[in-house]
Parts: C-alpha cells; structure tokens; sequence
C-alpha cells in the first residue's frame, strides 16, 4: 500500500516455519528510523560537550563531524570523515540517535561508521568525493543512508541505490537559505507536475529525470517521494526552520547555523520549538527573540565552491 | 469521533494514515487547546527526550496529565509507551513522563538501531500473527500487577494495557495492519 509519504511495509515478511524470528537491517526497519525523526531537529555537532547541549535543546539526534560546513568551507583541503574516537565521544555523551558522514562513494567509511554503530549514515557533498562517478550501493548496509539532492532526478537516483531518507542540499555552511528553497521547490513542484501527467508521459518524465520509470510512477500514485524528505543547507534562524517546514519538507538538519551563533543554546531551543510549531506565528515571534546574533553567513556570489555541485 | 494524535516530534503522520484508515477524524496536537473534544489520544513514536521536552516548553505536559488521570484514552507506540511509564530507565534526569501505566521500560532496550528488527508477534485477541517493526525500542522491564500483557515477544511484554491506557515497544502505524489501532478504538 503507498500513500503520500509514509512508511508502508512493502518488505519480505519473516518466513512461516520461525515466524517469530527477528530479521534485521530490512527496508522498513532503515526506512522506520527515518519516519521517527520526522517533525525534528537534527544538529551537527563537533564533540561531546555540543552533543550534551543538542540534546538539552531537544535535538531528535545530532550530527557527528569534525568541523561544520562553514570551517570546511573556511578551511579548504579535503574533508573526511570523522575520527571514530571523537563518534565514540558523542555517542557515550548522548542517548539520542548520533548520524556522521561519509564522502560519496567512499564505502569504506560507512563499513567503518556501520561498524561503530552509528544509527545513520550520511553520504554527503559536504566532504569531499571519494568517487567522481558512483554513490555507494546502500542496500549492501545494515544501517540506513541519506543522501542529499537538489533535485527530483537526484533525489530518485540516490532512493534508488536504497537511501532511506533524502535531504535538500542547500549550500551548507553559507547561513542562506536560499538554496535549500531552490531545492525544495524544485523536488515538490516537478512531484506535483508528476501527479498531473498521464501514462504515457511518466516515460518522458523518467527519462528527463535520469530516474527509475517505477520510482516516477510511484510518485504519480502517491504526489510524494516513498521516503521522507527532510531540509538542509543554509538553516540560521527558527524562521529558516518554519520555511522549510512550510515548503513541505518533514523534519530539518541544522549545520553550522547554531554553533556558529552567539548563542548556541537558546537558539538550538528556538529552533527546536520552530520546528514543531511551524504554522504558528505567535510562538514563532515569542521564540525569535532575543538570539543574539545568527551566525554571519554569505551570499551565493560570495563563494567559490558549490558543494551543492557534487554528487552525480 | 476526534482523536487526537500527539504532534510535537516523530511518526505522527503515519498514525493519522492508520487512524483515518479505521474510519475516525484525526487532529494533531501541539497545545493544550488543541486537547479540546477528543476522545482518544495517540502517542507516536520518535526521540522520547525531544517529546518530553516540548511537553513541557508547550505547556501541553499538565493539561495532558489531568486528561489521562480523568479517563483520556491513550495509545503510546515506543516513545509513545515511554511518555505513559511508570519508571523510565536509561533516560535523561529531566525527562517527564506521565506514569499513567505501572511499568518500568529502558530506554534503547533493544539496542541502537543496528539491532532494530522485524518479527511477527503472537497476540491471542488475534486470529493472525500481527507484524512488528521495532525500532530503537524500549524494552519492558518490570510490569505492575494491574497491568494486563496483550502480547509478547521472546517472553518480553510487547503490547500491554492498564483500564484506557494501551502501549506498544514497536510501530504497528509502519505496517499496512490496522488491527491494533482497531483494538484501541472498540475501547474507547
């Protein structure tokens, strides 16, 4: 059964003779993590002590990585994934669900993330691409995948190489939302075209797309991706928060955004309440104030790499 | 008949596709006055600690608490069941829960999310085994003698009732099965 959005089981039941048999690391069990951390706030996070104040801030899980977005961007170099005694820091600190990157294509690392026992992993444009040509096959994991796209074609490629989650790219580390919109946008109004179109030009729509034809079908029955679809890059404010919430996306990541603030934790709180109480602008206005300063952030013409470009 | 379903963080949005799916309106619920007129409530999974924390910045958690101890029918699925225990274990020290069923569950009881699993479970009320999905789940660790045990899983509690008060350590809302929620409306 398929609906907008939610997670059906569409796995291979248990088999007859040990019915009660416990089978891990399925597709609805990658995809069901995802589904919990719908309405949330998910916060990258540097070491133990910003876990500890994610959490505080009522964070649904923290991103573990070893500079944000705006450091690697500041910095250059190649970024990697993170130092597995640093994860081990965090996921001690903390009972919430603890995420960490891996570059594109670079399966190595998630074999070594998987290994530590991460709860999600995510391959993404932030760090630098191990694989100019190739995402990594994600079915092969026991632990779920999202990956970034900032667009529909994209977003369908990376579903269809068993990410159980996708998330808009935006333009991480720069505090604008306004690529995170572009993507947004982009991925929901071709779904809505999708809905419109008859039979015969989901062929059209598949091919433009790059795209599995049955992922672009599925799409027309149902208006929406079969996994949830969060927002990232770029998300400085609560009122950033509320944005994506209202644009259609289902829960947020923020990067840089908040401990690259005045005030890391009160507006990690703000941002939080933000985000479950998106469509209400009293207590959005009662949350937004007195922040202190967001982090400083930069406009498009401003920066010399896109990460937003990576991933194929 | 309004339920209600508890909409601060989590899978909300799948116990409305089941809900609607067992013929009854849906309302999600983020303050207090949103309480207003349902006759049931449904606690969804999600980060218990995130739920906790909004019940309380929302100033949903005391008008909530005085629903239930006035007979508010409830339904809590893994975060959910964590919210209405008695005792919670591994949680954090500011985590609130509403103690509404006498049982004691851990937190993560069952692992990370490498060791969330499927499997059928066996529930007598029942004609077939029902599938569930566990994640990241809560395990049951001590069960008040009140507390009736619907179904379990490896000798472990998995579905218990206390009067109006049902819980579940796993999603029966990630399955395309509405026979639990079902159970849960005849009671209401």
């Amino acid at each position: 059964m398929r609906v907008r959005g939610l997670v059906l089981y569409d796995g291979v039941m248990s088999s007859p003779d040990s019915p009660t048999e416990r089978v891990t690391g399925t597709y609805p069990v990658k995809r069901g993590l995802a589904e919990m951390l719908k309405g949330g706030v998910i916060m990258d996070v540097v070491n133990p002590e910003q876990a500890r104040i994610a959490e505080d801030a009522g964070a649904c899980a923290v991103m573990a990585l070893e500079r944000v977005p705006a450091d690697i961007r500041r910095d250059g170099g190649v970024a990697r994934m993170s130092d597995p005694e640093m994860i081990e820091g965090i996921q001690a600190m903390v009972s919430i669900p603890v995420m960490a990157k891996v570059r594109i294509g670079h399966f190595v690392e998630a074999q070594i993330l998987e290994h530590l026992g991460v709860d999600f992993i995510d391959e993404s444009e932030v760090l630098t691409p191990a694989d100019e040509a190739h995402h990594i096959d994600k079915y092969k994991f026991t632990i779920p995948f999202v990956c970034g796209a900032t667009n529909l074609g994209e977003a369908l490629r990376r579903i269809s190489e068993g990410a159980c989650m996708i998330r808009s790219k935006g333009e991480a580390g720069t505090g604008n939302i306004v690529e995170a919109v572009r993507h947004l946008r982009s991925i929901i109004g071709d779904m809505k075209k999708i809905t419109q179109a008859d039979s015969a030009e989901l062929f059209e729509w598949a091919k433009r797309l790059q795209a599995p034809l049955s992922l672009v079908q599925e799409i027309a029955e149902t208006g929406w991706l079969p996994v949830p679809m969060f927002c990232a890059g770029g998300i400085a404010t609560p009122a950033d928060a509320a944005l994506a919430m209202q644009l259609g996306a289902e829960a947020v990541f923020v990067g840089s955004g908040i401990f690259k603030s005045d005030d890391p934790s009160p507006r990690a709180r703000a941002i939080v309440e933000a985000t479950t109480h998106f469509r209400d602008a009293s207590i959005l206005a009662k949350v937004s104030r007195s922040l202190g300063a967001p982090m400083t952030g930069i406009g498009m013409d401003e920066i010399n790499q896109r990460f937003s470009e990576r991933g194929w | 008949m309004l339920v209600g379903v508890l909409a601060l963080q989590g899978a909300f949005a799948a116990h409305e596709l089941a809900l609607a799916e067992c013929g009854v309106q849906c309302r999600q619920v983020r303050v207090a006055a949103d309480l207003d007129g349902i006759a049931a409530l449904v606690m969804p999974g999600g980060e218990s600690t995130t739920m906790s924390h909004l019940l309380v910045t929302s100033g949903l958690f005391d008008p909530l608490a005085q629903s239930i101890a006035d007979g508010l029918a409830v339904f809590g699925t893994c975060a959910g069941m964590i919210l209405l225990a008695a005792e919670v274990l591994d949680g954090r020290a500011d985590q609130v829960s509403f103690a509404a069923i006498d049982i004691t569950v851990r937190r993560n009881g069952y692992g990370r999310q490498l060791d969330s699993f499927e499997a059928d479970i066996e529930v007598p009320k029942l004609e077939s085994p029902f599938h569930a999905v566990f994640i990241r789940a809560p395990k049951v660790e001590r069960l008040g003698a009140a507390v009736e045990v619907i179904a379990s899983h490896e000798g472990v509690p998995v579905l218990a009732r206390h009067g109006s008060v049902f819980v579940a350590s796993f999603h029966p809302e990630l399955t395309p099965d509405y026979r639990l929620h079902s159970l849960f409306l005849q009671e209401v």
